[in-house]
């Protein structure tokens, strides 16, 4: 069969909803994309346990403390899930983190946010995860089997993962005027970037054509970012907390809010690696890396010496 | 006053749980494999769990009206009785595993013995922390081995880390009058029991890790007293930091 005829039976596929899974013929280019998505998305869950897991020692409860660890370890879970759905593509897990560490791959640029209060976790959890969480549902349906699959999982913890950050931020919301405020300033500061997760504006995005085509997307960035707002617009009004945007308003033609443009000099900064904590991130993923090595290689000289011990 | 022997000797098993879980905490997001960033941060979420029933049991000995986090939270460095073997700095990951062997093998005959309590609720704490305590001595004993069988970098860091910490295991086995007075009623077992026991699986584990025992047998305590090491001060300025900064609040 003809590269060309490979291609047709593989769009074919795709159009009849029929999973691709690793064995299958793909075209390079489709590979490459997943290869890069799922891993930037794992490095996202990965990268993403350094703001909060900031707060484990600091969590003002008992229950807020163990529910905080509990959290971050779902994501090192997540994380360990979508590496192992990029080796299937036939990139090592070890490649996939050197490509991070070198700063081929990104994450999410949220994740270059400080977390400085107590509110943030509970903000995290509501706009990051419920951001995170409109991007997922959508890919439980995406063409690549292993990816798919990973994601079902994925979003269920996620979901709770946002109503455990709601729940938290209700508590500030009703509590005292000081834990009012500290919600407040933490949803001044995460409300743009938490826009921004969905990625630059379809005309800007390089790769969206081809990859809803392939079905690894289904919704663009704008359709994705529009349902975000328009679900969370209601959760902020409950919880008494405003969106910092006064350009927000219900557009009854659109039968969507109207929100003011994201600032895309700072979006692009952040991507580049200027964000206030870029530098900070990689430098705690490299530092563990580095200072593991010695562990790692414990475990495989003590892997190999039992092998030779049963083999003798 | 033989509530307040009760309420004294889990106040130090709440303390003891609290305080290595804060300490594993520490390591979320920066494990040397992602596996073990869980399986550290999973330990430290069973001991919290942990810390939670056991001060929930220790408040309703003391009958003053505190709930578990006054008690985790609201108190003074001096009125914390965990041993100072739990609150010693993380170091490299084979002082963290090290710490946490001693520690497990430690509790868990003491769990297996307080199972038998006829104190009711603290057999049953004990019955429901015992499974999770025997999965993290599995855990812990095998990277000793792997470490001390493994090679000759982690072979010293595993040895360095056992003749650091030595010094702190004897006061896992404190006892004092409090002990003495729940000993004679039969509702705690005795140190000398445990240690026995504990000596047996560090013995073997670490001979089967090629790594060997100290011959300084030099000890100390303090931490059962409420006489922490320095490091204890910083440890609970983060730990307790919410609560003083904002006091009196809910979250």
């Amino acid at each position: 069969m003809t590269q060309a005829e490979q291609e047709i039976r593989f769009q074919e596929k795709i159009d009849r909803e029929i999973k691709i899974e690793p064995n299958d013929w793909m075209p390079d280019e489709y590979r490459q994309t997943l290869i890069r998505q799922i891993s930037q998305h794992a490095h996202s869950e990965v990268v993403g346990m350094l703001p909060e897991g900031n707060w484990i020692t600091r969590a003002p409860n008992l229950r807020r403390k163990a529910v905080l660890l509990a959290k971050v370890q779902d994501e090192a879970g997540h994380g360990l899930y979508l590496y192992s759905a990029v080796e299937t593509l036939g990139t090592s897990r070890e490649q996939t983190i050197d490509d991070l560490h070198s700063g081929k791959a990104k994450y999410s640029s949220i994740f270059n946010y400080p977390a400085l209060t107590w509110a943030d976790i509970g903000t995290i959890g509501w706009l990051v995860d419920g951001a995170a969480i409109m991007n997922q549902v959508a890919l439980c349906r995406t063409s690549y089997g292993p990816y798919a699959r990973a994601m079902v999982k994925i979003c269920k913890e996620e979901s709770f993962h946002q109503r455990q950050g709601y729940e938290s931020l209700t508590k500030l919301c009703n509590g005292t005027p000081q834990q009012k405020a500290m919600a407040q300033d933490a949803m001044n500061r995460f409300w743009w970037p938490a826009l921004m997760m969905f990625g630059p504006s379809d005309a800007d995005s390089t790769h969206s054509d081809q990859s809803i085509k392939w079905k690894i997307k289904r919704f663009t960035n704008d359709e994705l970012r529009q349902n975000f707002v328009d679900a969370t617009v209601a959760q902020a009004e409950i919880l008494g907390l405003t969106i910092p945007d006064p350009n927000l308003k219900w557009n009854e033609a659109r039968g969507h809010y109207d929100f003011s443009e994201i600032n895309w000099d700072e979006f692009w900064q952040v991507v580049k690696g200027n964000g206030p904590c870029n530098k900070e991130r990689l430098a705690a993923r490299v530092k563990a890396k580095e200072e593991g090595a010695w562990v790692r290689e414990a475990a495989s000289a003590f892997a190999k010496k039992r092998d030779m011990k049963k083999s003798a | 006053m033989q509530e307040s022997a009760l309420f004294e000797y889990v106040l130090r098993l709440s303390d003891d749980s609290l305080i290595l879980g804060q300490r594993l905490g520490e390591w979320c997001g920066h494990g040397p494999i992602l596996e073990e960033d869980i399986a550290l941060t999973n330990i430290s979420l069973d001991l919290i769990g942990q810390a939670i029933s056991l001060y929930d049991f220790a408040a309703e000995l003391e009958g003053k009206g505190r709930n578990h986090d006054q008690l985790a939270y609201l108190r003074y460095e001096n009125e914390y009785k965990n041993v100072l073997l739990v609150e010693q700095p993380n170091g490299d990951f084979a002082m963290t595993i090290l710490r946490q062997f001693f520690f497990d093998a430690f509790r868990l005959p003491l769990y297996e013995a307080l199972m038998q309590s006829p104190v009711a609720q603290l057999a049953a704490i004990a019955a429901k922390s015992v499974k999770e305590t025997r999965y993290h001595l599995k855990h812990t004993s095998e990277w000793v081995i792997r470490m001390g069988d493994g090679t000759e970098e982690s072979h010293q860091r595993a040895q360095a880390a056992i003749d650091h910490l030595w010094r702190f295991t004897n006061e896992l086995f404190y006892e004092d009058a409090n002990d003495h007075t729940l000993q004679a009623e039969q509702k705690v077992p005795t140190m000398a029991h445990i240690q026995t026991q504990w000596m047996a699986t560090v013995t073997s584990v670490l001979q089967e890790a090629t790594l060997e025992i100290p011959k300084n047998n030099w000890k100390f305590d303090g931490g059962r007293e409420g006489r922490h090491s320095e490091h204890m001060g910083y440890l609970l300025s983060d730990l307790q930091y919410m609560q003083r900064a904002y006091p009196n609040m809910e979250w």
